[in-house]
This record gives structure tokens, sequence and C-alpha cells, in this order.
């Protein structure tokens, strides 16, 4: 999922991952590197992949990497085709789209998408 | 899209890969909207690419080999229960029962139940440890059982299946042994000849051929596990697991319960339209005896049933007939290929046969010609090449003269028939049977795959798709540039340009301008920034500001990713010499952080199973010993090995140990197109594998002989010797401009020995270069090792004393402190291993 730009200076802007039953508050936006991903940790022991693009914009999917079962999504590199970003697995190089969360490799696979926001 | 019960019903029995190939025909000719379609499928999931079962042992998921597409099934509103094997078919009530109770009213039926293994009727066969060879389950039991029980294992068969079933037991490490009771192996396939030289390639892979022997007794032990087996010779076997591979039966059982008509030695008659004596029942695939006689173990007549079927089904009449295939196969068994197609055995009255066989290299080609000069099919062991090219000729009179397609090129053979001499008529996929004249329709492999299916089935044709496809004229890095990585190295060097963004968005493609670049660009300008950052002002270090973002993983963490999500960790040692201090330590910290412990094939030690978050607790304590990043992770030095050489050493000449170190530090965090590794040895009796290496050193009297080139791996090369008797100061001019050469002009993930087989000039413009300065390079050159020498920083040392840069290293950036659960261990031989999740198979809903 996506929303709209944000300026990633200002960093007392939190970053949320929109669940259930609420927002929760994964981090100062600072923290994130634009390109790059980082995990967090929801409360029902499940883990979510939080990343910044290059044009300011978060997005978070699931972090497992449904082709191994490793946990390793948030430590792909980030890429773009035709404008959309995805992630490439670390570990066997699967793409996944960061708005929906659906392999781009496999059309059978994807993984779950959060709604993120920085706030 | 029809789930209305009002619609007619139709069952198919069996969803194997023929199954899934008939619901897709179905889908195509509209089946699946004008008829209620109910699939049972007896195994716990969907079709697979069961004729790739195999690579399951070389690291294929059964995820990967998976043939159906949930989405498919899906949107034409197809019901598939996995796991529920129909086990009555009552025709006269007309209702198909399933074994959860399911009752489904019908109106046609398809059955493609396959076949099930043949197990020779012998005392024992039913034992612990003996196995068959058909489903993803089989190879599961055998992996499983290989692994705590035997160390030898047995294939009773040597037929096409056998010999893969032998090739899995070898990849687990069992002695593997093949009983055929036939003189030969592939005896269906191959003649004599060609048997022959596949049984010298097999023995010389260490397997024990027993051919012309029958399995006449399982030996069971007092627990009731396989320990041997008695042959017909009077010998006997030593071994701790069996694998029935003597051949396939049609699984026709459920029809004989039916009351329908089966040959005599199996298989469900069936008309030339796949009918079987019931016209409202059809038998497609292996379990179905086509109307020429004959059962089919392959999956291409089976293809051909399913479609045969299907338009049957969708027209009421018989649009198009089965009646009877062409059996070419090709197959890579245990690394030989092995091909026969048309009348291999040259059963046709007054044919000719071509035969060229070497016996010293495994190489057996026999063609057979007809009387009027017309290739009518052949045999090719060891050297398949080209089995695409004859195949498609198979009932031409080949253009050239026959002799001229089996003798190796440069031994009086012309150059081999490229694909450009076959007709627009020629079949290219035997499995699919799609013609070059379809195929050239298309530009690029995954259209022919999704147009024409071409390619899909066996595999075998790819290469030849690949050879009939026009080149793409585009040999850009990746989606986002156009040009290579050789261009952007000269535009970063004279532009000098520190950031990827800017390269992208003033030099990429249109349309990826002010992207994010993609996975395979990023990592590669962010190592030709590396590798010229002294010289164009970029930070050397490979985590500073956007080049962070640039790094694959391993770079980003400075560890090798491993499956389960955690990481290794390598220490340099430089020549792979240590001190026994040192050696402590490393078994220090490997106790206390609980890593297990691997020499390496690079001479040095490996530490698995660090969590990201231990990384820089385990770097502090090694870094404190003296330690650095041995640049496992990167595109870079990986290690110098040596040998003892003079000091030790009666043979050695020079001290190797000291030159390999020297080397080793110079060049340590060069990073570089793809990884550089290099060994010195002592004398010419080479211990240290120089002449394996991207630059290796053996000594001689007089100095240094250096070679270049060398590389182990998936494609051994042998280096070349670029100059000779160097002093240590020449050596290391040579090779400072060697590696920088080779910088700057190789493509992405290109080795040494690649690259200089792909240069304009080979070795002598390289030596020209690098030895001779043709191009008056050799300063520049030079001068860029020496920046890399001057500015090399440890990058481990950097990263521990900086808490900014400390802070990527935990798993959860809102729960520091907690570890990933998800990485766990396991014991074993005491020390641990990776406990693997299960991967849920996704979207495999019941219903
Ligand atoms: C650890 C080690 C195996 C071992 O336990 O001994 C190893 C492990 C890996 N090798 Fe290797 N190779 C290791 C020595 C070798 C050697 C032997 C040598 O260096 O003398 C070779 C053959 C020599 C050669 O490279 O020419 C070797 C040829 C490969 C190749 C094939 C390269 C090629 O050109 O064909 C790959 C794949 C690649 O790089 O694309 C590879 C790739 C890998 C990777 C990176 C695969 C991966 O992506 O996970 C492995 C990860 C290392 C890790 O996680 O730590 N490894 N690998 C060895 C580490 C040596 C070291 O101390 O750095
Ligand atoms: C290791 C191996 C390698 C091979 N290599 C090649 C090759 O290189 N080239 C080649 O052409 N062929 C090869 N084959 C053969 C190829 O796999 C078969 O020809 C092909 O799978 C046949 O397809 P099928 O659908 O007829 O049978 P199968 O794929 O066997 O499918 C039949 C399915 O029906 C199910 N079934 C049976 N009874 C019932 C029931 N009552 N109710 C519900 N389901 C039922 C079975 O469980 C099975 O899943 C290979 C086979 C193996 C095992
Ligand atoms: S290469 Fe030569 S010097 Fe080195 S160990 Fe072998 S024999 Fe001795
Ligand atoms: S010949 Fe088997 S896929 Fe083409």
């Amino acid at each position: 999922m996506t929303m709209a730009p944000i300026a990633p200076e200002k960093t007392t802007v939190m970053v949320q991952l929109g669940l259930e039953d609420g927002w929760l508050t994964v981090c100062e936006l600072g923290r994130l590197t634009p390109g790059r991903g980082v995990a967090a940790l929801l409360p029902d022991g499940r883990q979510a992949a939080v990343f910044l693009d290059r044009s300011g914009r978060v997005h978070a999917i699931d972090n497992t990497d449904p082709f191994t079962g490793a946990s390793v999504l948030s430590r792909g590199l980030l890429g773009s085709q035709r404008g959309r970003p995805f992630v490439a697995s670390p570990l066997l190089k699967q793409r996944f789209d960061l708005e929906t969360g659906r392999c781009l490799d496999d059309d059978e696979v994807a993984v779950q998408a959060y709604t993120v926001r920085a706030a | 899209m029809a789930t209305d019960t009002a619609l007619p019903t139709l069952v198919l029995i069996g969803h194997g890969m023929v199954g899934q190939r008939f619901l897709e025909g179905a889908a195509e000719r509209g089946i699946t909207d004008t008829h209620r379609v109910v699939v049972l499928c007896e195994e716990p999931r969907p079709a697979y690419d069961r004729v790739h079962l195999t690579s399951y042992f070389s690291g294929t998921t059964p995820e990967e080999l998976s043939m159906t597409d949930m989405e498919f099934i899906e949107r034409h509103g197809i019901e598939l229960y996995v796991g529920d094997p129909a086990v009555v078919v009552d025709r006269e009530a007309r209702i198909v029962h399933a074994r959860s109770g399911l009752k489904v009213a019908y109106d046609t039926v398809v059955l493609a139940t396959g076949s099930y293994p043949f197990v020779p009727p012998v005392p024992g066969k039913d034992a612990t440890g003996c196995f068959v060879y058909r489903t993803i389950e089989d190879l599961y039991a055998i992996e499983e059982y290989a692994k705590n029980n035997a160390t030898v294992g047995a294939v009773v068969g040597g037929g096409l299946l056998g010999l893969e079933a032998a090739g899995a037991l070898q990849g687990l490490g069992l002695a593997t042994h093949i009983v055929e009771f036939a003189p030969r192996l592939m005896p269906v396939q191959v003649d004599e000849g060609g048997g022959a030289a596949l049984l010298k390639t097999i023995t010389g892979m260490g397997l024990d051929v027993h051919t012309g022997v029958g399995t006449q007794e399982i030996v069971v032990d007092a627990e009731g596990r396989v320990s041997g087996m008695k042959l017909s010779d009077g010998s006997e076997l030593a071994t701790g697991l069996v694998v029935f591979s003597a051949g396939v039966r049609p699984r026709d059982q459920l029809a004989r319960d039916m009351g329908l008509a089966v040959g005599e030695r199996g298989g469900i008659t069936v008309d030339e339209q796949c009918r079987t004596s019931d016209p409202d029942v059809y038998a497609i695939g292996e379990c179905a005896l086509a109307a020429d006689g004959r059962v089919y173990g392959l999956v291409a007549p089976g293809y051909e049933m399913a479609l045969t079927a299907a338009d049957a089904i969708a027209s009421g009449t018989g649009l198009s007939s089965f009646t009877g295939a062409d059996l070419s196969t090709k197959l890579k068994l245990l690394g030989v290929d092995v091909a026969s197609f048309g009348d291999a055995h040259g059963a046709s009255e007054g044919c000719l046969d071509v035969v060229y066989s070497d016996s010293r290299s495994g190489t057996y080609k026999k063609l057979v010609i007809g009387s009027e000069g017309e290739l009518l099919g052949g045999i090719l062991v060891g050297d398949a090449e080209a089995y695409g090219t004859l195949r498609a000729l198979t009932g031409t009179v080949p253009p050239v003269a026959p002799e001229s397609l089996v003798l190796p090129a440069g031994a009086g053979g012309p150059a081999q028939l490229g694909p450009d001499a076959l007709p627009a008529e020629a079949v290219i996929c035997s499995c699919h049977n799609v013609t070059k004249g379809e195929i050239c329709e298309h530009t690029t492999l995954p259209e022919v795959k999704k147009c024409t299916k071409a390619g899909t089935g066996c595999g075998s044709c790819v290469k030849l798709i690949g050879q009939l496809l026009p080149k793409s004229g585009d040999d850009g890095l990746c989606g986002c540039f156009r040009h290579t990585r050789q261009e952007l190295y000269e535009i970063v060097r004279v532009k000098r340009i520190t950031s990827f963004a800017r390269l992208l968005d003033e030099h990429g493609r249109e349309e990826a301008r002010g992207g994010e670049g993609c996975e395979v660009c990023k990592p590669t300008v962010g190592s030709v920034i590396a590798s010229l950052a002294p010289s164009i002002g970029a930070d050397g270090y490979v985590l500073e500001g956007e080049q962070a973002a640039l790094q694959d993983t391993n770079d980003h963490f400075l560890a090798n990713l491993q499956k389960n999500g955690s990481y290794s960790v390598v220490p340099r040692i430089p020549g792979g010499e240590i001190t026994p201090e040192k050696l402590i330590v490393i078994g220090e910290v490997a106790r206390d952080f609980g890593l297990y412990t691997k020499i390496t094939g690079g001479q040095r030690i490996d530490l698995f199973g660090a969590r990201v978050d231990q990384l820089p607790g385990i770097w502090a304590r090694l870094v404190d010993a003296g330690f650095e990043s041995g640049h496992a992770y990167g595109k870079a030095l990986r290690t110098v090995k040596s040998c003892v050489g003079q000091t030790w050493c009666r043979y050695g000449v020079q001290d190797s140990v000291r030159m390999a170190i020297d080397l080793e530090l110079r060049y340590r965090g060069l990073r570089s197109p793809h990884k550089l590794k290099s060994a010195v040895s002592g004398c010419a009796r080479e211990c240290a594998e120089a002449q394996s290496k991207d630059f290796g050193v053996i000594a001689t009297a007089a100095g240094w002989n250096l070679y270049v080139g060398g590389n182990g791996g998936m494609t051994p090369r042998h280096a070349d010797l670029l100059a000779q008797d160097l002093s240590d100061a020449e050596l290391i001019r040579m090779i400072d401009r060697f590696l920088m050469f080779y910088i700057r002009t190789a493509d992405r993930l290109e080795r040494t020995s690649v690259w200089l087989e792909r240069i304009e000039g080979g070795l002598d413009h390289v030596r020209d270069v690098v030895v001779h300065d043709s191009l008056g390079i050799c300063d520049e050159l030079e001068a860029l090792m020496r920046d890399h020498v001057a500015h090399y920083r440890d990058e481990w040392s950097e990263t521990i004393n900086d808490p900014e840069r400390l802070a990527r290293f935990v798993s959860f950036v809102n729960a520091p402190d907690t570890p990933d659960p998800t990485v766990r261990f396991v014991p074993e031989r005491d020390q641990i291993k990776p406990e693997l999740p299960l991967i849920p198979l996704e979207g495999l809903a019941v219903r």
C-alpha cells in the first residue's frame, strides 16, 4: 500500500502501520534510508517490511519471503518498473510489488500489503 | 466460468501433467463455460512437473515444480479437490465417488490416472528402505531415509528413470549401484554402441553398474530393514536402500472396476479420439492404450491425447485424432546428454546407419538413413548438441552429407548445420508440436512460451528456440540503463559521478529516470563507484550515504545471508596462515555465540548462524583480536591461497606463503565486476592450485610465473600463462595492471575466465595491453591501484566504531532488543543447523 509523498527531512514524523485494530507506530521516518527497508515486529508476532522510496513514499508488505519462508524481505533491494516500486528478495531475487504485495515473477504468489502512513 | 449445476458435469480423475494440460485445453475450447468441471486429485498437491522431479535434489522446491496456476483454476470455475482420489465410478447411476465421501453426478468422465512404478515380485521388496521414484512424496521419503540410515544405495533398473534415481542417490552422498537386467543401460532408447558409451561415462562418475543380472532377493536385517541384495549371478551386494525403477504400468484398476475394456498387458483401450469403450468416458496420458496399440510413457504424447480429448468433448466429433506419436527424447542423465529420435533402432526396411563413436570421450552418434537418403532417426550419447536440428530434419533429406552431421567439427565434419537450414514446418518443440514457422512469429522466449507453449514441456528445445529468435540488439545492463557495465564505468570515471541517482537521472533509459533503479544496476553501479572511489572523490566506505542503498544485502550487512535469514561471518586469514592465538579466538567467538564452524574451500574459517543483531558483537571480538573483513560477501578479492612453500617443503623454490600474504593484503577490499581469487604455489607441483584462479602465481627458480583467467566453479578453466620469471616487483606491477584493466572492461558478473574468452583479441590482446602497454594506459592503471591500496580501510572496524552505522544491525526497528524468533536452529553433528520454516502451499484451497 502506498500513501502520498511527504518530506523525509522532518525527523519527528513517525511511520505507522494500519492494522485491524488501529495504527501501530513503527519508528521515526528518519530511521529509514531511501531505497532500503527495515523490519517491524507486529503485536501478534507477524513481521512487516517497511520501505522508503526515493520520492519519499513509505510502503509496507509482509516480511516473510514466501519462496524460502525466511523473514528477509526488508533486506532486499528496492527497484522500480514502469514507475511502480518493488523489492527483490535478497535470497532468490523474486520481486514483489510494494503496493499490492504481488510477486512480479510468479502470478500465483503474493504477500500481504499493509496500509502505512507517516504522521 | 460455470458452477451452475444445471450444466453438464465433466469429472477429471487424476490431476497429473496430462490432466492439467487437458484442463488448459478444455478452457481454451470453452468447455469450462459449457460444463461444470470437477477435478479429483489423489496426490496432496495439484499437478506438478514430474519430468523435472529430480531437480528437487538440486534445490528446486516443490512449489517451483508446480504446474498449476490457482488463478487459472479459479477463473474458470474449476472445482479442484486435492488429496481426494476417485474410488468408485458407478456407470449405471453415472456417479463418481471420491474417498472423502464426495459424490459427483457426471455426464462425461476423463481418466488421467497416469501409471504406477512396477516393483518386481522379489522376496523382501516391501522391507523398510525400499522405495519407488514417482512422486514428490517418494523423494521426501528417500531423502529422509538416506540421511539417517544408509551409506550405500542400489537402483533396480538401468533405464531412463533408473539412471535419474541413481544420480539422485549419488547426490545424496550414497555409494550407488545400478542393477539392470538387460545387457546394456537404457535398453529402450539406445543401441549397443550407445549403451557402451553411456556405461563408460557413468562408471567414470563412480557409479557401479551391473548389467545382465537380475535382482533375486532383497536381504533384510533383524529389524526388517534392507541390508543387501542377492543377484542372479549368485553375488550379493551390500546396500542400505533400494529404489525400484523397473518400469511403469498404467493405472487402469479404476477402469477395470468400471468394466471398461483394457489391453491384454494393461492400459485403458481408447479410440483415435481417446474415447474408452464407454463413449462418455475418455482416457488420456500414461493410463491409456492408444489406438495404435501402444501405451506412451512420455509426456508429449500425453499432451497430444489431452488436446484430442478436449477437441472431441468440445465439438462432439473427432476434430483431431491421436494415432500415435514420436518417442523422441533428449535427457541429461547424470550430466550426460542422451537423445534418441525417430526410428532410432533402424527398424525401417532398407535403412542404413551412419555411426561415429569415440570411446575415449564417451561420445556415440548414430543416424538412421532411409533408402531415399532421408533422415529417419538416430541416437546421440555424450554430445547431443545437434538433437534439436536433427529431430526437426527427420523425414527430410538433409541438405548436407549425413556423415558430416555426426562428425565433430574439425574432424572432417563441416560446421554443424544451423537452425537457419530448417524448413518452416520443421517441428521444433515436440512436446507441444510447435513448428519453426510458429516460433518465428514471436521475438522473445517468454512470448514464445506464453503463446505457443513451446519450451514448457521437457525443455529440450529451449536452446534451439533461442537460436531462432532475433538478437535483441539491446545489450544494456538492465531495464534502467541502455549502457553496458564497461560504458557505465567510463561515464562514472570521466564525469566523476559519485551518485547512483545522478547517473540514473542523467544517463538512464528515458523511462527509468527519476525511478528507483533495480536490483541489477544498483549493486553494479555501487561496485563501479567503489572501485573508482579515490580517483573520483567518492567515499570508499561501501555503506556511506547513498552507497548503502545500492548494496546487496550481503554487502549491506557485511556478511553472507544464509537460507534461514541468518548470516555467516568470514574473517580474513591472509594466505591461509594463522597463529594458534587467532585460531583460539575464532573458536571462542564461535562457542560464545553458538555458531557453526567450517573450514572453507578458500583456506579460511566460516562461522555460520549469526543473527543480524549479533554481527556487531561478533566483530567487536574479532577486530579486537586483529581480524578484519574477509569480504566473503563482496564482489571483491576473496582469498589468496598458498602452499607451504620453500620454508618447509623440500621442493619449494620461493616463499609462496609470504607472496600470498602480500598479494592478499594488497588487493583486499578491491571491488570488481565479480569475485577475484588467487593462489601462490611454491613450485611446479602446484599444491595451491594457482592455475584455477583469476590470477595465479607459481614459483620458478628465477622468480614467478603469472597465470590469469583460471576458474573453478561451474565451468572450470585452466589459467593462461601471462608472463614468466618475474621478480617480486614485476609480478605485482603486472597484477596491478591486469586487475585494473579487467575491472575497467569486464561485464557485470563476468569472471576473468569469461572476460578473457570474450574480449576481442583474447589473451594476446590482454598481454599487449598489460605487458607491452600497447594502449598507453598502464600508468593510469597502476595509479588507480596505488589509490586503492592507499585508501583501503577495514569495513568492519569502521562499522563497529560508529554508532550510527551500527543502528541498522537490529532484527526489528521497533524492537531493537528482540531477536528474530523465526531464526531457529537444531543440533546436527555436535553443532547447529538452520531449522527451516515449513512453507505453506499458498492458495491450496480444497473445495
Ligand atoms: C564458504 C564456501 C564453501 C565452503 O564451505 O568451503 C563457499 C560458499 C559459497 N560460494 Fe563458493 N564457496 C567457497 C569456495 C569456493 C571455491 C573454492 C576456492 O575459492 O578455491 C570455488 C571454486 C573456485 C572459483 O571460484 O573459481 C567456489 C565457486 C563458487 C561459485 C562458482 C563461480 C564460477 O565462476 O563459476 C559460486 C557462484 C557465483 O559466484 O556466482 C559460488 C558462490 C558461493 C556462495 C556465495 C553462494 C551463495 O550465494 O550463497 C556461497 C556463500 C558463502 C557464505 O555464505 O559464506 N562459489 N566457491 C567457500 C568460501 C571460500 C572462502 O573462504 O571465501
Ligand atoms: C522421474 C521422472 C522423470 C521423467 N522424465 C521424463 C522425460 O524426461 N520426458 C518425458 O516425456 N517424460 C518423462 N517422465 C514421464 C512423465 O512424467 C509422464 O509421462 C507424465 O507425468 C504422464 O502424465 P499423466 O498425467 O498421464 O500421469 P501422472 O503425471 O502420473 O498423473 C496421474 C495422476 O493421477 C493420480 N491418480 C491416479 N489414480 C487416481 C484416482 N483414482 N483418483 C484421483 N487421482 C488419481 C495420480 O496420483 C497422479 O497424480 C518422467 C517421469 C518420472 C517419474
Ligand atoms: S607446490 Fe611445491 S613447494 Fe608447494 S607444497 Fe607443493 S611441492 Fe611443496
Ligand atoms: S520439446 Fe519438450 S518442451 Fe519443447
